[in-house]
């Protein structure tokens, strides 16, 4: 069996420029809706109280509203997560003169972190078999500032690391072309999380990161092969040498994209909904980590002039009244 | 060219075994557990304590299956839950008498330990450790409030500094703190000069700021003093260490079977309660005050045999004073207090003017004036200093008065280690915060989420596995299953690695294995993939396999290293779930590359490196374009 039976090379860098016009659309779209739309950013980057609950039967939203809206907090939003049965109550963090005209809880807790604590007595005290406790989560406002500010750094530090690991093993021009490709990725599946607001948690940075390491990959893997093709090979143009590499390792692109992917679905279908938007942001990224490195990265090294001579070491001429500067007496 | 040297192959083959051995006990599971620890910093539970265990289980007659020993306390290991709720009741009964918990010196919690045979955990095989978000409790974050303490500290130095200049006769305009300085006042250039002089000998942790002396106005005259960098560093870590120990003594009483108290930056501390649901209670404990008294011991001649017989005399009360070697003696303390812990400002280990270890102690003004005229009036005599908490009195230590002590700097001598000259200050410490603390991140995890998230993150594992081996076996023939065993022994490995350095397992972490194994595989495809390109371009199967993993291996390396900058990354700057994730990632690229590689090529070579004449390799079909059309 051998899915891929390519007879000529695939005339990848003909069409570069369409590519180009392609990924910059898409990744203008997606600063546009990271823009107008703006990211969905979990308690942990926003800071509040998060309760989930577990109803043995499906779960009463509508009295739960009424219940939190007495208690005085009344914009609090209450949805399903995952069933019927699992309510999820998230607090916004300046909920503390809400609580405090509540004349059960303002003695007791003037304090953020015990929020959860009060929604929590309250479901349980309302509903005839009180719901299980699953998870409560409060994040203080200095936490999440933190979090986003160490999330950005990770993030620089991956892109120079790789920068300059690239540049150091390869050329700056490889080293360029790919954290452009990879930027591209990171940006394109921010956007889809902008689009379909899907929630942006700690677990979703971690895949993002994870993505622009894995899809550094995909380009190192072209980019070995355009090296050797420059050295093995004489007289083949510039975009020969990239349809080439990129055509020799489309196999291996797919089968190893596939078989990541395949892992990632799993977690998908069977994660439940913690690793659900992990899960999804891999997806995104897995998807577009193949289409950058191939259909970005190759035409941007294109671009930026690459060729056979910086891959080739000046030939040492062996004459012996060579002096140090190279130059014959 | 396809043969690799015995130690070669003993290596890989060490590896494996290693690796089976570390990853039993995971498979094994746990069994239930009683765990016996200790409820007072003066009580240590160690072998000598496994008898009374024993004869306790022994009299209500319930069979245990190993009784271990740790840093922590005592372990039972039981059969079954039954056993372990019926061991539990029993060893509290026995252990804890007293019907208020306070009154308790022993904890007693449920826990679990691994069930594999004692060799495995004598050679610390033991399972992975499972985070909050799998096993259920509660993880909070708590942010110390180091400015809050600072500010205390000067506030009961300038209180100190009054007490000074009045009792030294040095006449001041005014002693204020001033933000984060003490500000001196003074009419006249001599006294300014006397009180200069005092306070660099009496208080070295001071430093002077000179004003601006060219102030024309002679009641300008003023001394500014700071606290030294070395100084407010040192507040700050024992204000830390003393949050710490005070949180340790006060989960103590939760009943908790492994508490993690530990420091996080500068000035955070983490405290996880694996099993807590209760997180009311948990915050309770962690802002309880404590408080700390001095007060004088009864001496009067049969005093003590009268209280001991239950006459107790008017105005005492009889406590009970654990010696450091473990034993109790009863005494007999005056109700009268001399001192609240109010006017201990801090507790050191230090030593004497002989060398020996010490305790030292600093009161504050009122509080040194106190001491002056009582120790004035009781040389020769006992004082005790008591730690109470909720209504329990604790004697820390009784040391005997050996003179008058003025200054407000008191020191306890004599007969002790260093070691405990430092436990007997942090008790003195621990008996209150140091500094506020504030909680900035809570989680709790219930139970049967954290059941559930180990069935979905095993599943996701599984069935991800399942389809990658399955796809390999079938596109790559031979080569796919000898990729797909390296692919196990990557899992191996990494369960093995995370078992053994006792790495936090979280939800994300399960993910990360998953992940691994998916990006694992890449290694394995780069070289199948070259092997069948070099066969298709000719070359002699021995040839082409030599060739495949060869070149290949460079790719896999520049990859693997750029993955590896993506994970130390998260590793650096990530926090809680990410940090699990970035921990079994990171681990995880080191073990694909040795099984991906080694291992694999290892069974190739097994495989295919001893035939003589290898006409055919399976390594799935290799397509050739037709001569003449090629590329």
């Amino acid at each position: 069996m051998e899915f891929f039976r390519i007879k000529q090379d695939i005339p990848v860098m003909r069409h570069a420029l369409m590519f180009n016009i392609i990924s910059f659309v898409t990744f203008a779209l997606a600063v546009f809706f990271l823009i107008v739309r703006g990211l969905n950013f979990s308690v942990e980057f926003t800071g509040g109280t998060l309760v989930e609950v577990h109803y043995a039967e499906s779960a009463p939203l509508t009295e739960i509203r009424a219940a939190l809206e007495k208690a005085g907090y009344s914009d609090a939003p209450v949805q399903n997560f995952g069933s019927t049965q699992d309510v999820l109550i998230r607090l916004p963090l300046n909920l503390r003169d809400a609580a405090a005209d509540n004349p059960e809880s303002a003695g007791a807790a003037p304090d953020a972190a015990r929020h959860g604590e009060l929604v929590l007595a309250m479901l349980r005290s309302t509903a005839a078999v009180p719901p299980e406790l699953r998870r409560v989560e409060f994040v203080g406002p200095q936490v999440g500032k933190e979090l986003a500010e160490n999330g950005a750094l990770a993030l620089l530090f991956v892109v120079v690391g790789i920068m300059v690991y690239l540049a150091f093993r390869f050329e700056w021009r490889f080293s360029v072309s790919t954290i452009i490709a990879n930027l591209h990725d990171v940006t394109i599946i921010l956007g889809f999380f902008a689009f379909f607001q899907w929630e942006f948690s700690l677990s979703v940075l971690a895949a993002v990161l994870a993505v622009l390491g894995y899809s550094v990959n995909e380009s190192v893997v072209v980019f070995d092969r355009v090296r050797e093709t420059f050295r093995k090979t004489r007289g083949l143009t510039t975009p020969q040498v990239l349809d080439q590499a990129i055509t020799s390792t489309m196999s291996r692109t797919v089968i190893t994209h596939g078989s990541t992917q395949a892992v990632v679905l799993s977690m998908l279908v069977f994660g439940g909904e913690t690793l659900h938007n992990f899960a999804l942001a891999l997806t995104v990224g897995i998807c577009f980590g193949i289409y950058s490195s191939i259909l970005v990265a190759s035409p941007i090294v294109m671009w930026l002039g690459v060729s056979r001579e910086q891959f080739i070491k000046p030939v040492k001429a062996k004459d012996p009244t060579m002096r140090a500067d190279g130059a014959c007496v | 060219m396809n043969r690799y040297p015995l130690w070669k192959y003993i290596t890989v083959l060490a590896a494996l075994l290693l690796g089976f051995v570390y990853t039993l006990p995971n498979l094994l599971g746990s069994a239930p557990a009683v765990q016996v620890s200790s409820n007072r910093a003066t009580l240590k539970i160690d072998d000598k304590f496994r008898p009374r265990v024993e004869e306790i289980l022994a009299a209500a007659g319930i069979e245990n299956t190993g009784i271990f020993t740790d840093a922590v306390g005592i372990k039972v290991r039981l059969a079954d839950e039954d056993a372990q709720a019926r061991a539990r009741v029993a060893l509290e009964k026995a252990l804890n008498p007293a019907p208020d918990p306070a009154d308790h010196d022993y904890v007693v919690a449920l826990n679990f330990l691994s069930a594999s045979p004692q060799w495995l955990t004598s050679i610390g095989a033991l399972p992975m450790y499972l985070g909050l978000d799998l096993r259920g409790g509660v993880h909070f974050l708590l942010q110390v409030d180091m400015p809050g303490a600072e500010l205390h500290r000067l506030d009961s130095i300038s209180a100190s500094l009054r007490a000074l200049m009045r009792d030294e006769n040095l006449r001041y305009g005014g002693i204020n703190r001033e933000e984060k300085s003490v500000v001196l006042r003074f009419q006249d250039a001599g006294t300014q000069a006397k009180a200069r002089e005092l306070i660099r000998d009496r208080f070295p942790e001071l430093a002077l700021v000179e004003a601006e002396a060219a102030s024309a106005d002679a009641s300008a005259l003023s001394l500014t003093a700071v606290m030294r960098p070395e100084t407010l560093r040192q507040l700050s870590e024992y204000a830390l260490k003393q949050n710490i120990s005070t949180l340790h003594n006060r989960i103590n009483e939760l009943g908790v079977a492994e508490p993690v108290i530990t420091q996080q930056g500068m000035d955070r501390i983490v405290v996880q309660l694996p099993g807590v649901l209760d997180t009311g209670k948990a915050k309770d404990m962690i802002g309880r005050t404590a408080t700390l008294e001095l007060r004088m011991v009864d001496e009067t001649p049969g005093a003590l045999e009268a209280a001991l017989a239950g006459n107790l005399p008017f105005g005492d009360e009889l406590l009970t004073e654990h010696e450091r070697d473990g034993r109790k003696r009863p005494i007999l303390l005056k109700k009268q207090v001399v001192l609240t812990g109010e006017s201990l400002t801090n507790a050191q280990p230090g030593v004497d003017e002989n060398g020996q270890p010490a305790v030292h102690l600093d009161f504050n003004a009122s509080g040194a004036r106190v001491i002056r005229v009582i120790t004035g009036e009781n040389v020769g005599k006992r004082m005790a200093i008591l730690l109470i908490e909720k209504g329990r009195a604790e004697v820390v230590t009784a040391p005997v008065i050996r003179s008058e002590i003025g200054g407000g700097r008191m020191m306890i001598s004599g007969n002790m280690r260093m070691s405990e000259a430092s436990d007997i200050a942090l008790l003195l410490r621990a008996g209150s915060l140091a500094a506020p603390m504030e909680i900035i991140e809570e989680r709790t995890v219930g139970p049967s989420l954290g059941k559930e998230n180990i069935q979905k993150g095993f599943d996701s594992t599984l069935w991800g596995f399942i389809a990658v081996v399955t796809f390999m076996c079938l596109y790559y023939r031979v080569f796919g299953l000898i990729s797909s065993v390296a692919l196990t022994a990557n899992l191996l490995f990494l369960v093995a690695l995370l078992s053994m350095l006792q790495a936090t397992l979280t939800l994300p972490g399960i993910a990360a294995i998953a992940l691994t194994l998916g990006m694992a595989i890449d290694a394995n495809v780069l070289i199948n993939e070259r092997i069948r390109e070099e066969l298709r371009a000719g070359l002699p199967p021995q040839a082409a396999i030599h060739a495949g993993y060869e070149r290949a291996f460079d790719t896999i390396l520049d990859s693997n290293l750029t993955t590896l900058i993506a994970g130390l990354a998260l590793l650096i700057f990530g926090s809680g779930p990410v940090r699990g994730f970035a921990v079994v990632h990171c681990l995880g690229i080191f073990t694909s590359i040795f099984s991906a590689v080694t291992v694999s090529r290892a069974l190739v070579n097994l495989v295919y490196g001893y035939r003589r004449k290898l006409a055919h390799v399976s390594v799935g079909q290799v397509w050739k374009p037709e001569p003449g059309k090629a590329r």
